[in-house]
This record gives structure tokens, C-alpha cells and sequence, in this order.
């Protein structure tokens, strides 16, 4: 193990934040509500996102509490069905499902491809008007009596049987989709059409493949979601019976059409961030990301089985057997273009220079905790075991590993490692190692449990439980807590470096892709002159020669 | 540093120079041929995500026609042909003038361009119009889904012009009942076609005025040729919409 | 376009060799050729309505699918203009028909395939 640093930072008695960059080009708030360029839209983003992860945290921890003991005694019954509702409405759709793309995305995608904005930087605004309406639209249902359906709506029980404000929530996600739909028709157009000279498809960095693969499930997928939320609406205000047993419908088609998005959904929420993976396992082990091309054709392979697969997540609610075989089967090709990622990286590493900075701590989480979370996903999606675990914490502990100790953790370490280029400091490295570490620690405590208690058959949404799953769920309410210690740390230091950050210069990590090759933070144009791209992706000889012509043109 | 492939920068920057562009041209394209491919490219990538929302509905209309095929012949019977049928030929119509009002544009003849834009817009209302009459009469004899739905037509044909025309037999209730199923879709599918066309006849309105005043005779058409686009594909899910909603079974049974 | 500094624009053939810009020449569909459409839509369309009043049994959909098919792809290869667009443009509209068939397809596949009964 190598203790040593990649990180080079100007000389900080003489370094600047250049002064002009996108951050201090026009100032007001007018001039940020307003605004076409895609890197102060990600900014936008970046703020209401972590407003809206910080809700659902504190409902997850309310979830938790509640957990502690086996009767329901925090809240009452119908309370607790709300507050997981609600959690699972806006980590999803208002947190994990813009969280890596809108900000990251837009933030780097056209610095990645040496372009000067997204394609269409209207429609990026408007995408975020779109999240925010959605998003205020959802606080307003929680805050006048919230939903109790789950996040996934079932019918019939979100049609006929409850009456809460489940036409609200459903506009709200719709809303919220269209935002989605718009910012991946962005990416796609963005990627095909705005690349700088000499960016070839296979020069592009991983993450904009990744991106590329997540769009397309975006575009093709949420409209279908959109489509099965007006049905609900429908039937509930004027009873149109298209999922309603007692005049004909099928409940089940409202679960076909919901997971044929919300399968796909997931890998909107996973591929970003092995986007970003890609691209920091890279940096900080100074080698070319292994199988270049088998992960970038991996991710799009993803996209592709991702729309075969959906109705394993109703194994148990009456499809037929074949279909049921059918699906397990092509779940199990799923899983293959994923694993091949977690090969690729783990080849990476083989003999690289690895170093140990914070975005490559939290790397090193996402590879742990996808990888279990991915193999326990193979477990239910054999159609045998899953009647076993389905709707029990097995789930829940699985997804939060995907997701969670997935994309969360990728979220992070793009955070951090993009950050000097977003504000130009960098961030304290010591505090935020901690928190990685803390983060890693809390999740696992908090997750790994559930495995255990879904295996013994606890089932999810309950506020209740037999007592003999207390001691199991003590460990997990604590490691929630020490969870929701690690998710705040990088809140706190992130904001403290905004003023007191050490200066970053262009590319403290000594990375290859485009985005380090101009100032941080980047003019509001990128680039200065249109860049050409002379070189592969992930180029660490090109990067050298480089500051050597540097170093000679100076000297 | 002048040979370096990607131009690093340092220190003082001053602002980039702005490049003389066409007037409609936006600033971070290099070329106009790069904006219009990308305008348009985007255009057909959001004609995907509609087909996914229509796709929803047709598959609940062929999971539920095969299963309640009875109710579906007998739901179909009480639509008119003849309005159905017009209203096919006056959307056909008005894609056809909607592509020569991009013809028109490509070869810069404002006045025949007002005249397209126009005669898309007029039969857009028209097939709104007849859309209203069709679903008045479906208020009137109760077929609209949801608590004042009404059976009599089906178990009682005799009772019923449409169904006494076509010479239904009774149904038994149980099929009876499902079509209700039938007219959600029916109110489902045509309404959110409705609504497509809605929104496409107030972006007409708007195309006719910048027509007016010249907008789209300058070389400039890709906001025409878009809007064209999706003109088209309003025509298309009607295409479709119209013999399975109205022609399932005509012939005696 | 070319305002660029020097090094830039000697390069930029770079640019257009590598298919970004592939729609470079915009082709103007003929008056004559929407006609011809229009008139076939309206035949397709008279066609429709007499085949659902013949008893064709199972023949009645598929044809009335067959014949709405064939309409809609005149209007998306003509008046959609894709017959002149690029390549990229074709794949678009072919993705978009790809998964509209998965979505059909394979929801329908479970609807079959339940009135199979158990093993
Ligand atoms: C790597 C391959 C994966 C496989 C084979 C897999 C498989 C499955 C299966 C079979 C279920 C259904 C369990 C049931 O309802 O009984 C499931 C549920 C779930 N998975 Fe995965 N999964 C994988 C990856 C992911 C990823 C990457 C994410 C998200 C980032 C994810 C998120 C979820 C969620 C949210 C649920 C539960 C939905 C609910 O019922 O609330 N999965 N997974
Ligand atoms: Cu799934």
C-alpha cells in the first residue's frame, strides 16, 4: 500500500481562483434563475437535491426510531406507512434519480466532450423548473397529510382503498418525470451531436458512456410511468376501471406498466454512478480504466436487458409461470454487463499506483457494496428463493445496497472528486477521509442486519414486529445513526471550503479528461478555443507529455 | 505551448469574442447545420418518449380486447363510422397540408405557408369539432365510464339504435359490464390524442402569426419542420386509433 | 462559422470527417410526393373501412393492423421525411419501435401464456 498523493496544487501563497469563471461572471439570484449554462444549472441542482436527500434522510430516520422497539410506539400505524411512503417518493424519485445526472452530468458532460453547453440549455432549465415544481408539489402532499400507497402506487390499493393524497403525489412524480425525460433527451443530443473535433465515440470518458446508457432508459422508460400515474388518476377521480377488478381490470397491468419503468429506473439510478467510478478508479490508480470498450458496451447492454427483465419484481402477484421462468432467466443475463464492471475496475487496480484519496475511499465502498447488493439481487431474482424473500427486509437490504451503497456512495466520491473543479477549493482531505470511513461503517451496520431479519422473515412496511428481531434492528437504528453522522460531515466541510478550501488550479487530481484541462472553476464558454481531442481516454503518457511541454515552454 | 492539441489556460482570461453568428443561430453551436441536426434530433428523441406513452395504452387495449372481445365488438358498434371516417380523412388532410406548409417554408413562400398553416389549424378544429359532437352523444347515452355508466344498450340492444343497426344479440351481464372497459380506454385513448392535437392547434396559432410576419421564410425552418414532425405523429397514433376503436368487427355477426 | 483562432481552424476538417454533421444537405421532398402519399393514405384509409365489414375471421385485425402499418410508415418515411434522413434519425425511430414491441410484446406474453395453467 502506497501512502503517497496524486494531488498537486498550485503554489497557494501566489494560486487565485481565476477571475472570471462561471460562478462570479453575472451575479443576482435573477442571473441564476434564469440562466442557460449548464454547469450554474448543476449548481441549482446540487442545492435543491441535498435539500430534498436531507428530507428523506430525516424521514428514514424517523423510520428507524420507530424501528427501535417492536411495537409501534413512536407514531401511529398509519403514520409509519406515511413516513416510508414519503421516504421512498423522494429519495427516489426527487434524490437518487437526478442525483448523479443532473448534477455531475450536466455539470461535466459538455466540459467531457469539449463542448459549450448541452445541446439544448433551455430544456435544461426548464428540467429543473420541472423538479422543483414536482418536488415543492410532493413537500405540499407531506405537509398536507402525505401518502400511505409505498412508492410504488399499487393498485388497487392506491385507486380505491386509501384516502390520501395520492393524485397530488402521483402529479408530483409526474412531473418530476418529465424533468427526467428532458434531461436525458439533453444528454442524448448533447452526446451526439456536440462532440469537439477528434472526440470519437471511443475516446469519450466512461462516464459519458454511462450517462449515454442512462439517458436512453430515461427517454424510453419514464414516459410509460407517466402514462401508468394518469390511469391511476384516472380511476380514482372518475373510476375508468382499467385496473379495477370489479369491473374487469387488471391490477396486475398496473404493476407491468410501473415496473416496466421501475426496473429500468434502477439502472437510471445505478449507471451514473458507475459513471463515476469509472472515471475515479482511473484517476487514482494512474492507469487506463481495463476492458475500455467491454465497460463502455457494457453500459449499454445494461440499458438494453434492463428493459427485459422487469416483471421479477412480480414474481408473487399471479403472472404466469413461463413468464416467471422467463424473467428469472433474463435476470440472470442482467446481472452479467455488471458484473463485467466490477471485473474491468477490479482489473484496474491490478498493478496500478493506487492512491487513497476520499473519492477513491468512497470508490472502494460502491465496489463492496454493489457487488453484494448486485449478487443478492441474483438471489431474488431466482424466481424460487424470491418467494421467500420477497417483501421481506431481504429487499429492503438489497436495494439499499444498490442504491445507497451504491449510488450514494458514487454520488459522493464524484462530489469529491469533482469539487475543485465545481468551486475551484479543494476540500479538507483528513475530515473527509473520516467521513467516508464513517459512512462505510453506519451503512453496513445499518444494512447488513436486514439481510439477516429478511432471511428470518421479517416483513417490510410494518411499524411493528415480534420481539425476537429486536436485537437486529437495534444494531441497524444505530448504524443509521452513525450513517446519518457521515452523510452530514461532507455537508459541513464542503460548505466550510467554499471560503477556506486550499486553492485546487486546474487539475489537482492529475487526471486525463477534457474537464481538467481548463480553469476551475470553468469559464462560463468551457473553453476558450473549441479543445481537440488528439488522444485515447484515459491517457496518462499524453498527460505527461503535457507538463513536460509545459515545463519547457515556461522555462 | 501553441502546438499543445488541447488549449490549456492560465492565469488572467480574457472573454472569448463572439462569433458572428446568423441571427437565429445559438451560441453554443459551432455551425448552423450543427444547431438544425440537433433540434431536430432532440425532436424525434421526444416523439420516442410519446410513442412509450401511447404504448402504455395500447397494450392495456389488446390485453383487454382479447379478453372481453364480446364487449369490445359491442363498445365498437355504438361509435359512428362515418364521423370516425371523416375524421380519419380530415387528420390525413391536414398532415398532407402540414407537409407542404413545410415545403412552402423550405422554398420560402410565405403566403402559401400562411395558407397551409392555416388550413392545418382549421382542420385540426374540425376534427375537434366532430370529436365533441362524438362525445356528447357518448354523454348522452351514459357510456362514460365511472358512476353513471349505464348497460342499457347492451343488454337491451333492441332499445338502442346503434346496437339494433349493427344487430347485436344481449349480452349477459357479466360481459356487458366490462364495456365499461372498452369506453375507458376509448375515453383514454382519443382523449389524450385530443389533448396532443390541443396543444399542437395552440402551437399553429402561434406558427400562423411569426408566419405572418415572415418568421419562416428566411431559411430558418427548423421550428416548422419540428412542429411538423410531431403534427405527423398526432396523425399516426390516429391511424392506428381508428380501426381499432371503431372497426373492430363491422361485419353481421 | 470558421471565427476561430488559427489552430483551431486548421483543423477543422477534423470536424466534418467525423460525423457529427451528418445532414449536410437538406433534401426538399416534392409537392408531387406528398400528393402521391396523401392519395395512398386516403386509399388505405377507404380500404380499412371496407375489410372490417367483410368476415374474414381472424384475417379482419391482422389486416386492419397490416393496412394501418403500412399507412403509418408512408407517413413516417415521407412526410416525416426519415426515407431522406440520416442514419442516426432511422435508428431513432427504429429504438423507438423496438421497445414499443418489448413493452407490447412481453406484457402480452405473460396475458398468453397465464391461460397456460400451471405445469
Ligand atoms: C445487478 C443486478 C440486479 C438484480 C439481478 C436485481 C434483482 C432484483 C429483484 C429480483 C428484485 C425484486 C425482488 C422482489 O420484489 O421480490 C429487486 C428489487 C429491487 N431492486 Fe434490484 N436487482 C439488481 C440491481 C439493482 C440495482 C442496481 C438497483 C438500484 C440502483 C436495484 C434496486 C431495486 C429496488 C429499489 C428493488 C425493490 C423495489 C420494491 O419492491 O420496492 N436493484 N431487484
Ligand atoms: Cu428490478
Amino acid at each position: 500500500m502506497s501512502t503517497d498523493t496524486i494531488v498537486s496544487l498550485p503554489d497557494q501563497s501566489t494560486a487565485r481562483i481565476p477571475k472570471v469563471n462561471f460562478l462570479n461572471k453575472e451575479n443576482g439570484l435573477l442571473s441564476w434563475l434564469l440562466t442557460g449554462d449548464h454547469k450554474r444549472i448543476a449548481i441549482l441542482y446540487l442545492i435543491s437535491i441535498t435539500f430534498f436527500f436531507f428530507i428523506g434522510g430525516a424521514l428514514a430516520g424517523l423510520i428507524r426510531l420507530e424501528l427501535l422497539t417492536p411495537q409501534s410506539d413512536l407514531m401511529a400505524t398509519d403514520t409509519y406507512n406515511k413516513v416510508f411512503t414519503m421516504h421512498g417518493v423522494i429519495m427516489i424519485f426527487f434524490f437518487l434519480v437526478p442525483s448523479v445526472p443532473a448534477t455531475l452530468g450536466n455539470f461535466l458532460i459538455p466540459l467531457m466532450l469539449g463542448a459549450k453547453d448541452l445541446a439544448l440549455p433551455k430544456v435544461n432549465l426548464l428540467s429543473w423548473y420541472l423538479y422543483m415544481a414536482g418536488g415543492i408539489l410532493a413537500l405540499y402532499t407531506m405537509i398536507t397529510g402525505g401518502v400511505d400507497t409505498g412508492w410504488t402506487f399499487t393498485t388497487p390499493l392506491s385507486t380505491h382503498y386509501v384516502n390520501t393524497n395520492v393524485l397530488t403525489t402521483g402529479l408530483a412524480v409526474f412531473v418530476a418525470g418529465f424533468s427526467s425525460i428532458f434531461t436525458g433527451l439533453n444528454f442524448i443530443v448533447t452526446i451526439h451531436k456536440m462532440r469537439a473535433p477528434g472526440m470519437t465515440w471511443f475516446r469519450m470518458p466512461l462516464f459519458v458512456w454511462a450517462h449515454y446508457a442512462a439517458s436512453i432508459l430515461m427517454v424510453l422508460g419514464t414516459p410509460v410511468l407517466a402514462i401508468a400515474i394518469v390511469l391511476v388518476a384516472l380511476e380514482r377521480t372518475i373510476g375508468i376501471g382499467v385496473f379495477d377488478p370489479t369491473k374487469g381490470g387488471d391490477p396486475l397491468l398496473f404493476q407491468h406498466l410501473f415496473w416496466f419503468y421501475s426496473h429500468p429506473a434502477v439502472y437510471i439510478m445505478i449507471l451514473p454512478g458507475m459513471g463515476v467510478i469509472s472515471e475515479t478508479i482511473s484517476t487514482f490508480s494512474r492507469k487506463r480504466v481495463f476492458g475500455y470498450t467491454a465497460v463502455a458496451f457494457s453500459s449499454v447492454a445494461i440499458a438494453v436487458f434492463g428493459f427485459f427483465v422487469w416483471a421479477h419484481h412480480m414474481f408473487i402477484m399471479g403472472i404466469s409461470n413461463y413468464s416467471m421462468l422467463v424473467f428469472s432467466l433474463l435476470t440472470m443475463l442482467v446481472a452479467v454487463p455488471s458484473a463485467i464492471k466490477i471485473f474491468n475496475w477490479a482489473f484496474t487496480l491490478y498493478k496500478g499506483s493506487i492512491t487513497f484519496e476520499t473519492p477513491m475511499l468512497y470508490t472502494f465502498g460502491f465496489m463492496g457494496l454493489f457487488t453484494i447488493g448486485g449478487l443478492t439481487g441474483v438471489f431474488l431474482g431466482t424466481s424460487g428463493t424470491d418467494i421467500h424473500l420477497t417483501e421481506t427486509y431481504f429487499i429492503v437490504a438489497h436495494f439499499h445496497f444498490v442504491m445507497v451503497g451504491g449510488m450514494l456512495m458514487a454520488f459522493l466520491a464524484g462530489i469529491h472528486f469533482w469539487w475543485p473543479k465545481m468551486t475551484g477549493r479543494m476540500y479538507p482531505e483528513k475530515i473527509s477521509q473520516l467521513a467516508a470511513v464513517v459512512t462505510f461503517i453506519g451503512f453496513n451496520l445499518t444494512f447488513f442486519p436486514q439481510f439477516i431479519l429478511g432471511t428470518l422473515g421479517m416483513p417490510r412496511r410494518y411499524a411493528s414486529y415480534p420481539p425476537e428481531f429486536q436485537i437486529l434492528n437495534v444494531f441497524s437504528t444505530a448504524g443509521a445513526t452513525i450513517l446519518g453522522v457521515g452523510y452530514l460531515l461532507p455537508v459541513l466541510y464542503l460548505t466550510w471550503s467554499l471560503k477556506y478550501g486550499a486553492i485546487a488550479g486546474n487539475n489537482p487530481w492529475q487526471a486525463t479528461g477534457l474537464e481538467w484541462q481548463t480553469q476551475s472553476p470553468p469559464l462560463t464558454e468551457n473553453f476558450l478555443v473549441t479543445p481537440i481531442m488528439d488522444h485515447e481516454a484515459y491517457d496518462y503518457e499524453w498527460l505527461d507529455g503535457q507538463k513536460q511541454k509545459e515545463v519547457a515552454s515556461v522555462g | 505551448m501553441s502546438d499543445s492539441p488541447v488549449l490549456v489556460h492560465h492565469g488572467e482570461v480574457e472573454i472569448a469574442h463572439e462569433h458572428p453568428h446568423l441571427p437565429y443561430q445559438r451560441h453554443h453551436f459551432e455551425t448552423m447545420a450543427q444547431q438544425n441536426d440537433a433540434t431536430n434530433f432532440a425532436m424525434w428523441l421526444f416523439l420516442l418518449t410519446e410513442i412509450m406513452f401511447f404504448g402504455g395504452l395500447f397494450t392495456a387495449y389488446l390485453i383487454y380486447r382479447n379478453w372481453y372481445y364480446p364487449a369490445f365488438v359491442a363498445g365498437s358498434h355504438q361509435l359512428n363510422v362515418i364521423w370516425g371516417g371523416i375524421n380519419t380523412l380530415v387528420l390525413i388532410t391536414s398532415s398532407f397540408t402540414m407537409a407542404m406548409g413545410v415545403w412552402c417554408a423550405e422554398t420560402r413562400r410565405q403566403s402559401q405557408l400562411v395558407l397551409c398553416l392555416v388550413l392545418t389549424f382549421i382542420l385540426g378544429l374540425g376534427f375537434l369539432g366532430i370529436k365533441t359532437i362524438e362525445y356528447k352523444e357518448k354523454i348522452e347515452k351514459h357510456h362514460v365510464p365511472g358512476f353513471h355508466y349505464s348497460l342499457q344498450s347492451f343488454l337491451n340492444p333492441d332499445s338502442d339504435k346503434e346496437a339494433k343497426a349493427a344487430g347485436d344479440k344481449p349480452m349477459a351481464l357479466d360481459m356487458a359490464r366490462h364495456t365499461e372497459v372498452y369506453f375507458s380506454l376509448y375515453f383514454a385513448m382519443t382523449g389524450m390524442h385530443a389533448l396532443h392535437m390541443i396543444i399542437g392547434i395552440g402551437i399553429l396559432g402561434f406558427m400562423i402569426l411569426r408566419a405572418r410576419a415572415g418568421g419562416y421564410t428566411t431559411g430558418h425552418i427548423t421550428f416548422v419542420e419540428n412542429f411538423g414532425l410531431y403534427w405527423h405523429f398526432v396523425d399516426i397514433v390516429w391511424i392506428f386509433l381508428f380501426p381499432l376503436l371503431y372497426l373492430i368487427s363491422r361485419h353481421a355477426q | 462559422m470558421s471565427q476561430h483562432h488559427e489552430p483551431v481552424e486548421a483543423r477543422m476538417n477534423d470536424h466534418d470527417s467525423q460525423g457529427n454533421l451528418e445532414e449536410h444537405e437538406h433534401h426538399i421532398v416534392s409537392p408531387v410526393v406528398y400528393l402521391i402519399i396523401f392519395a395512398a393514405l386516403l386509399v388505405g384509409t377507404a380500404l380499412t373501412v371496407f375489410a372490417s365489414y367483410l368476415e374474414l375471421g381472424i384475417l379482419n385485425p391482422i389486416l386492419a393492423i397490416a393496412i394501418a402499418v403500412v399507412k403509418a410508415t408512408l407517413v413516417v418515411l415521407f412526410f416525416m421525411h426519415v426515407k431522406y434522413s440520416s442514419k442516426l434519425t432511422k435508428l431513432t425511430v427504429g429504438a423507438g419501435m423496438f421497445t414499443f414491441l418489448i413493452l407490447i410484446g412481453m406484457t402480452l406474453s405473460d396475458y398468453i401464456s397465464r391461460a397456460w395453467g400451471r405445469w
